[in-house]
């Protein structure tokens, strides 16, 4: 059973250009700034960067890889802060914070070489059994 | 009364009130997905984010974890209601609630949008064959704020997503920050000339030699002594007679430091400063270029470059010995 204050593994995540393309289309989104150099660079940014329902993606992948199969994810909060640039490493690290019942909330970091990406929270149901 | 500046609005009433009449508002009226949930779409999701939890794509895994079949990412509620290419492309000129305010805040100047805040809660897991529908209202519109990227609102609408029985399935707050890009400083431009060196009557021949790309050492013209930096006196013998020998440009790398602060706007930080022993025997205090501070050991051989820095400063740099200029 969790409990407050455990720690989770932490993950790299490679922010590779064909990941953050390829992740933005896979959810639909074809704001040119995440797939387009040229144009983002015209509006302001240094290069094309992640969306945000890969960042939501990432870190529910994150507390799911750690909680297993089981877990249902009930809440994804997260405020977002440094872009994730192309070329850059993201490494997600967490914390649980709260347990009732069968609810877990793991506190969640993602830092770029710039900075915070994002930070929040993700809470998970588990089993009543866990294995 | 003088006429406010052109994108003054943030003490306007009445623009103030225009804004307000938004909050508690529909943006976007419940609008469905163009698809129902479906395992194509998961797969494209689970392969691209890199997902390894079975329970997305293989329905033995997801009856395992007791559900009845595969069950869509939670994160992935968002992606059924986007727009898709060709709208995002080619976004069509129906005036919506959710265009008029994006045309009243750029009205007020904040142009720029980023979005700062997803707080998404999930009250079902989503299985294939749902039809997901959002509906958004704008929850609250914020006074006008000082902010990293410039001036600007931040605007919280909540994003309610329903299947098809109208049974909430997730809702989404969701905070944007519209704002007044910044007028940046025409970029790559020097902003500032080099800091001056002190220069002073024993010491002009050297930064008057270094404008003609000559550097030069100072010699005791008694006994031969060669110093810098440039003084009066000579510190062996006490002799105030001296010339001068031009060096011959060899070095080698006696110390440095990367500086990384306090940045100036005349460097491009981080930077190199080296202390250099001319083969002439004595030592300089300079930068080093073309080089990688990983790349640095002490004693390695240097080369003589020039900075023309601006029309009134020329300074001695050191760069590869191996390196033709």
């Amino acid at each position: 059973m969790s409990a407050v204050g455990e720690q989770l593994p932490q993950q790299q995540v490679p922010l590779t250009r064909t990941f953050i393309v390829a992740s933005a289309i896979a959810s639909r989104d074809f704001q040119d700034v995440h797939h387009d150099p040229g144009l983002a660079v015209e509006r302001g940014s240094k290069d094309v960067f992640m969306n945000i329902l890969t960042s939501n993606a990432l870190a529910e992948r994150y507390v799911v890889d750690w909680a297993g199969p089981s877990a249902r994810v009930r809440r994804i909060k997260i405020r977002l802060g440094a872009p994730n640039y192309p070329g850059d490493t993201m490494v997600l690290s967490g914390e649980v914070v709260a347990v009732e019942g069968t609810r877990v909330e793991v506190a969640v970091r993602g830092e770029n070489s710039l900075g915070t990406h994002l930070s929040g929270a993700v809470t998970v149901e588990l089993p009543e059994s866990v294995s | 009364m003088s006429a406010p500046a052109a994108d003054s609005t943030a003490t306007d009433p009445a623009y103030e009130q225009r804004l307000a009449a938004f909050v508690g508002t529909e943006l976007q009226p419940p609008t469905p997905g163009p698809d129902p949930v479906n395992v194509p779409m998961i797969r494209h999701w689970v392969e691209a984010m890199e997902l390894t939890n079975p329970v997305h794509l293989d329905a033995d895994a997801a009856r395992a974890t007791g559900r009845a079949d595969v069950v869509a990412p939670a994160a992935m509620v968002q992606a059924w209601v986007m727009r898709g290419y060709a709208a995002t492309v080619r976004p069509t000129a129906s005036a919506g609630r959710f265009q008029e305010l994006v045309d009243l805040l750029a009205e007020g100047g904040y142009t720029s949008v980023v979005a700062t805040d997803s707080d998404l809660e999930i009250l079902r897991e989503l299985v294939p064959g749902d039809r997901v529908s959002v509906e958004e209202v704008v929850e609250e519109i914020g006074p006008e704020k000082r902010t990293g990227l410039g001036v600007g609102r931040f605007v919280t609408t909540l994003k309610t997503y329903r299947d098809a029985e109208g049974e909430v399935v997730a809702t989404q707050r969701w905070r944007t920050l519209r704002f007044r890009p910044q007028e940046k400083p025409a970029p790559a431009e020097p902003t500032a000339v080099r800091p001056r060196p002190a220069i002073n009557r024993d010491n002009a021949f050297w930064f008057d030699a270094a404008r003609e790309h000559r550097l030069v050492v100072q010699r005791c013209s008694d006994c031969g002594a060669l110093r810098h930096p440039p003084g009066p006196m000579c510190p062996e013998c006490r002799s105030l007679a001296w010339d001068t020998v031009t060096a011959g440009g060899e070095a080698v790398l006696y110390s440095w430091v990367v500086a990384h602060h306090p940045r100036h706007p005349a460097f491009e930080s981080p930077y190199l400063v080296a202390v250099v022993e001319l083969a002439e025997g004595t030592r300089l205090i300079t930068n080093l270029v073309d080089l990688d501070a990983a790349d640095l050991e002490v004693g390695m051989p240097l080369r003589l470059r020039w900075l023309d820095a601006d029309p009134d400063l020329t300074l001695p740099v050191f760069g590869p010995a191996d390196q033709e200029d």
